[in-house]
């Protein structure tokens, strides 16, 4: 049992906040207010120092840095209020195709991710599919060497920065809904695709895509004709990180620093027995939050894929976060719908944004309700839910 | 970091779950009721090694690391004997550089008020009590007078003490560092059994909704059902890693060990309480008959978070702590 930090740890959280110190002020906010969690300049400069492909081995241009050391890069962007969920999203579908893509997919594909050139978006749910991902009905049809792609995905977040869409279709209606699925890597520049903005209440820009007879070759398959059950798999794994606590971190700095401000009367709102209760509730959350993280990152070094342990850490972490950010607004009163960055709102606008933000951390990547059916049956041993079982 | 139980932890928790599998069944914690103290129970702990085992006068003393799988397993069967106030004693006798001749010694986690130390967990049974008594640490004379109630809610042979003519063990600042010291340990050894309360408490609501049939169906198979007990069992997983993480901090001295051992005393509080009350109500009209031990479970939960002045009453450790985070960077 161990809970301090890693030499190699420690020196890589330096040199990160150093990076972060040395960004423009505003580019937080800048960022956020885009619509679009990703910055292109922050992108380059974080290719510049190789830590675009920082996971990986050195004979892939990578820098070899262990669990624990990505674990502290993501947690400190995140303190920073710098999103980075177009890197985020890339490196998940890079990690990906480095296990299930071809020889092809992985000389052209993973280079163009890890050198920042390109990025990448989820092409799983649609309209009518979205816990059920399995249910999809964009149908890829084979014509020839090439393949034949109809049909719309919802919430593709990126596409518009993308230039490929890890896109999950149904390539044979005949069978369970599980195996009839294929995934592809589908260019977002093909003809027939058409990109369409979807405002969100947290302020970010996801897109719906449309997909009208997209033709791409069979080169562009991840994984076997039907076996995009088993690829969409491995890349869940990667994406159940607990990006919550991250923004948990980063709302209670928020409402430290507040908190510490004296009011107009002159007293710091810490001072009042209402706002250390709520702050209180809310570290103590944060730390466990954090420990369920610091546990996948573990399972994860000692290469154990974390499932019922990354379902508990999302569960918390994002359901915590939903908590603490609607306790913080209301402490706030009244001053608390004052919204915007750089404007006169209390904590420079963030407990507002977190508060309409945090909601979807417990909707995407596998809504609250999966986490717990996950662990009412893998963690519990309870029988299976009735709704799946009648479903499948 | 690493979260590899050590093999002393695995050991330990081995020997003492087997040990307190004959030795605290649901039947003995009925039978020690209401005062809820179980003498042949003490008697084997004894043998076993508490409270001596945590004293550094045996050689090596076990560690708070050690400590916390001990009361987390004899929380999780309920055990009715003083294992963590007699350790928590024998710690701070040991950071005082004093022995004690009297065979039970307990601690009281709130402060005496008015040379008076209230609702003092085994205090009805114990030979002497250690107490913050205005300023100093104090041990009641042997034999002290204890004036028990009859009824309580859990047991806990909870005893209410006159401090006059107690020994001062400690006054003055120094005085103060240890209180905090032995309040610490108690909040992470009481975390610790509420988490085995809450896990075991559990246990029982899962176990009886697998097997609890209604509709034709399993009742754990409803999800309305199951969604509760997965939120308890988070709490309860949380509070587990926070009990860890506070007992590490105690051992290796960290500056964040008193905040760790609010937090982790606190969030027990909220996991073994929602654990036990949804594993109740798991249970339906039966969970609320004497027959089934979950009601056990239930009290006992509630009342050892009453005893640390419920879950906000560390609050202040806490916030303490997230400041001096802020302050030093965080790591």
């Amino acid at each position: 049992m161990d809970f301090e930090p890693s030499e190699a740890q420690r020196r890589f959280r330096t040199e990160v906040r150093q990076f972060l110190a040395e960004l423009p002020p505003a580019t937080s906010a800048a960022v956020h207010d885009s619509g679009t969690l990703h910055s292109w300049s922050v992108h380059r400069a974080m290719a510049e120092r190789g830590w675009l492909a920082a996971a990986w081995p050195a004979d892939q241009g990578g820098q070899g840095r262990d669990p624990f050391e990505m674990a502290t890069l993501n947690e400190e962007f995140a303190r920073a209020g710098i999103p980075i969920e177009g890197w985020l999203i890339a490196e998940l579908v890079a990690k990906t195709l480095q296990i299930v893509g071809t020889e092809q997919q992985r000389r052209e594909v993973i280079p163009a991710i890890l050198s920042g050139e390109i990025l990448m978006c989820l092409g799983y749910s649609e309209p009518d599919s979205g816990s059920d991902v399995a249910a999809a009905r964009t149908r890829a049809i084979r014509d020839g060497d090439e393949w034949v792609i109809e049909g719309q995905k919802m919430f593709t977040t990126m596409a518009h920065e993308a230039t490929y869409v890890f896109l999950l279709a149904r390539t044979n209606p005949d069978v369970s809904k599980h195996r009839g699925l294929t995934m592809f890597l589908v260019p977002l520049d093909a003809e027939g695709v058409e990109v369409r903005p979807v405002h969100t209440l947290g302020g970010e820009r996801t897109n719906a895509t449309f997909y009208e007879r997209v033709r791409v070759p069979d080169s562009a398959r991840v994984g076997e004709v039907d076996g995009g059950w088993d690829v969409m798999m491995v890349a869940l794994a990667f994406e159940r990180q607990p990006a919550a606590a991250g923004h948990l971190l980063h709302l209670v700095d928020r409402a430290i620093a507040w908190a510490r401000t004296p009011g107009a009367d002159g007293h710091a709102p810490i001072e009042r027995p209402e706002v250390r209760a709520c702050l209180a509730r809310a570290y103590t959350d944060l730390e466990v939050s954090r420990l369920m993280g610091y546990r996948m990152t573990w399972l994860t070094a000692r290469d154990v894929l974390p499932h019922t342990e990354g379902s508990l850490a999302k569960l918390f972490s994002s359901e915590a976060l939903m908590r603490a950010a609607s306790s913080f607004v209301d402490i706030l009163g009244a001053d608390g719908l004052l919204a915007g960055h750089g404007t006169e709102a209390p904590a420079d606008g963030w407990i507002e944004h977190e508060f309409r933000h945090s909601v979807v951390t417990t909707i995407y990547a596998g809504t609250s309700e999966i986490q717990r059916g996950i662990i009412a049956e893998r963690h519990l041993g309870l029988p299976r839910a009735q709704a799946r079982r009648a479903s499948t | 970091m690493d979260f590899t139980l050590s093999t002393e932890q695995l050991d330990l928790r081995a020997g003492l779950t087997a040990l307190l599998a004959d030795h605290s069944t649901p039947e003995r914690v009925r039978a020690a009721e209401p005062l809820g103290f179980d003498p042949a129970l003490w008697a084997v702990l004894g043998e076993f090694g508490f409270p001596q085992l945590a004293s550094s006068r045996e050689g090596a003393p076990a560690g708070l690391a050690e400590l916390v799988i001990a009361a987390q397993a004899a929380g999780a069967c309920l055990a009715s004997a003083p294992l963590v106030e007699t350790v928590v004693a024998t710690r701070l006798l040991d950071r005082l550089g004093r022995t004690d001749s009297a065979d039970l010694v307990t601690f009281s986690p709130r402060p005496a008020v008015a040379g008076v130390a209230r609702t003092v967990p085994w205090a009805a049974v114990a030979d002497r009590v250690l107490a913050w008594d205005g300023g100093r640490i104090v041990a009641s004379r042997i034999g002290h007078d204890a004036d028990c109630p009859k009824q309580t809610m859990s047991g806990l042979a909870i005893g209410h003490v006159d401090l006059t003519g107690a020994t001062v063990l400690a006054s003055g600042p120094e005085a103060a560092a240890l209180f905090d010291e032995a309040l610490a340990d108690w909040r992470v050894l009481t975390a610790a059994g509420l988490v085995g309360i809450g896990a075991a408490g559990l246990r029982l609501g899962v176990e009886y909704a697998k097997t609890r049939h209604q509709f034709g169906q399993p009742i754990g198979s409803f999800q309305a059902l199951a969604h509760q007990l997965a939120d308890a069992a988070t709490l309860v997983d949380g509070a587990e890693l926070l009990v860890l993480e506070a007992a590490w901090a105690g051992d290796t001295g960290s500056t964040r060990r008193h905040g760790l051992a609010a937090m982790a005393f606190a969030f027990a509080v909220r996991a073994a309480g929602q654990a036990a009350d949804r594993s109740l109500h798991a249970h339906g009209g039966y969970g609320y008959t004497m027959e089934y031990d979950i009601q056990l479970y239930f009290r006992r939960a509630k009342a050892l978070g009453l005893l640390g002045s419920g879950a906000g009453a560390a609050t202040d450790a806490v916030v303490t702590l997230a400041l001096a985070d802020t302050d030093e960077g965080r790591r």
